[in-house]
């Protein structure tokens, strides 16, 4: 068993002793340099009378919806289009491409698109439209939409290749008996095929989940965090603390950030768990 | 078996719509990459380049300036290989003989371990990055190669791990327990029974770590320092210059040589890149 140490080693160092050392830093009075003086719930206090980190945790929350419910509802369309044509190949090329790329690159390409001055804007007023707008990327009420849309556009083929993997799985026999029974396809998808699914959506909802509570490099190449704050993400938010010298209220909101993904993806893990050990 | 939803040309016609809106960004891309600027400022980005010319390409490849040094994209390359290669060894050789001894269940540890990675896979690196600054800068290792290296392989060892110990449950367990009887041991069989049959996801784990450690951001532009930029976080002082003209066209040609490796293995290994992304748990790492 002596081939589990370093393993063991790195991952019980990396993910728990690191992970504890920020839980006590947040209760320190870290600012430049780790301080290991206790202030109690100091840093929670000035994190959470801080205007913008409540910001970053709305739009997590806008974020994560729009994400999950774009990329689930696309995903599951156009997997359910792939499996019923024959030559599916250059679609599912196409569709998946995004997802070999890193975010920065996605950041990147949609900061271009969204960009008033040369992009999808600039193009369609050139074309005689001179009233049109498309200025979210700039706008601070729309900017945190620009994120979900470059996420979406990007994580979608993720969905499309769990639910193509889920369709293909759906014992044929279920199809031959519904068409014998003369039921409509559609009703036959409804009642029938989507209920076997579930494990998809589930594995979907999560992943998605912990793309958006990761999201640091879209918020830097797309916007920013800007305009002013108005995009910023908890994600951007802890690890800009590090540049602003405040640890401590960095740590708070690292602690608070692991507790939403562990409440929101922790049930999974743990039934994830139950099914290793029996599998 | 019919499971035609509707008629096959609008089914088609959906799909190519879709497929289309999917790869317009990067065709938009390349478009513009072959442009000159006053074409770009004063133009559409969906026309089509007047005189299409790899200028812009050649520019952003080798004599662009990021942060002070004009060899443009290139020398993120190397950098990046000089990171990911040395990462992807370790985590393959470290991930194959932790996912060997799981996939045994012979002791409570490897359950315990097993629970500890499948809870590694999802903490966000903010919540152990501060300390994990002050280790690497005490090691001396803050702001080099090695330093990078080593906190890639620390994230990527739970995928990794899991990935392999998932594949050698499939080995039948007939085999090592003939060997076990004719007196091999634990690294003799690993030697030569489960690493010749391991070569098929030693490719996937190998495609898979590659994308995810050259796609990857916050780790290396935290560890890696100045000098050491890998591609991504070269592209992002490329394009995030606030000073300047921006020249649209070359970043957007370095933005697509950046992504061309991982578009390169996505497109070799198609299948078995996606199999590896949605198996399970197994997808819970975004690059």
């Amino acid at each position: 068993m002596f081939a589990l140490l370093p393993t063991a080693g790195i991952i019980a160092g990396a993910f728990f002793v690191f992970v504890g050392w920020t839980v006590i830093m947040s209760f320190s009075a870290s600012r430049l340099l780790p301080s290991y003086e206790f202030v109690g719930g100091l840093q929670y206090q000035r994190l959470l009378t801080n205007s913008r980190w409540w910001t970053s945790m709305e739009n997590l929350a806008v974020y994560a919806v729009l994400l999950i419910s774009g990329c689930v509802c696309l995903g599951l369309l156009l997997a359910v289009l792939i499996d019923s044509v024959k030559t599916e190949r250059l679609y599912r090329t196409l569709i998946m491409l995004p997802l070999s790329m890193s975010f920065v690159t996605t950041g990147l390409t949609w900061q271009w698109l969204l960009n008033p001055t040369i992009g999808i804007e600039h193009a369609v007023r050139g074309a005689g439209w001179t009233t049109f707008a498309f200025d979210w990327l700039v706008r601070s009420d729309r900017a945190i939409y620009t994120i979900a849309l470059a996420g979406i556009w990007q994580q979608t083929g993720m969905c499309v290749s769990l639910f193509l993997a889920g369709l293909r799985g759906v014992d044929p026999s279920y199809w031959r008996v519904a068409q014998i029974d003369g039921i409509p396809v559609w009703r036959t998808y409804l009642h029938v095929i989507l209920p076997q699914l579930r494990p998809a959506f589930f594995t979907a909802f999560i992943l998605l989940f912990a793309v958006a509570a990761k999201s640091y490099d879209l918020v830097v190449t797309l916007t920013g965090g800007g305009p002013g704050f108005s995009s910023d993400l908890p994600a951007h938010f802890i690890v800009d603390q590090l540049g602003r010298h405040e640890l401590g209220t960095g740590a708070a909101g690292a602690c608070i950030l692991l507790i939403t993904v562990a409440a929101t993806v922790g049930p999974y893990v743990y039934m994830e768990i139950r099914r290793q050990q029996r599998a | 078996m019919r499971r035609r939803i509707g008629r096959t040309t609008a089914t088609h016609l959906t799909l190519a719509t879709f497929a289309a809106l999917f790869a317009a960004p990067i065709v938009f891309m390349i478009l513009t990459s072959l442009k000159t600027l006053p074409e770009i400022n004063n133009g559409s980005i969906f026309a089509l380049p007047e005189s299409p010319s790899l200028a812009a390409w050649s520019k952003a490849w080798g004599s662009a300036c990021i942060s002070g040094t004009c060899e443009g994209i290139s020398r993120g390359f190397i950098n990046s290989l000089a990171i990911v290669l040395p990462s992807l060894i370790l985590c393959l050789a470290l991930g194959g003989i932790t996912g060997y001894a799981l996939s045994l269940r012979a002791s409570w540890h490897a359950d315990a371990l097993l629970k500890a990675i499948l809870i590694g896979l999802f903490i966000p690196i903010q919540a152990a990055m501060f300390p994990m600054v002050i280790v690497v800068r005490e090691l001396g290792l803050f702001g080099t190669r090695a330093g990078a290296v080593l906190v890639h392989v620390t994230w990527g060892l739970p995928f990794v791990s899991l990935l392999f110990r998932n594949y050698f449950l499939t080995i039948p367990r007939n085999i090592i327990s003939a060997a076990r009887i004719d007196g091999a041991g634990f690294y003799a069989i690993l030697r030569h029974i489960v690493l010749p049959l391991s070569l098929p996801i030693c490719a996937v784990a190998a495609a898979l770590q590659f994308t995810f450690i050259w796609n990857e951001f916050l780790l290396s532009l935290t560890f890696a320092g100045a000098g050491h930029e890998p591609v991504t976080v070269a592209l992002n002082i490329l394009a995030g210059a606030q000073f300047g003209v921006q020249e649209y066209n070359v970043n957007m040609a370095a933005t697509l040589l950046a992504a061309l490796p991982t578009i390169g293995i996505y497109l070799l290994y198609g299948k078995i890149f996606l199999r590896g992304v949605t198996t399970g748990i197994t997808k819970t790492r975004h690059a």
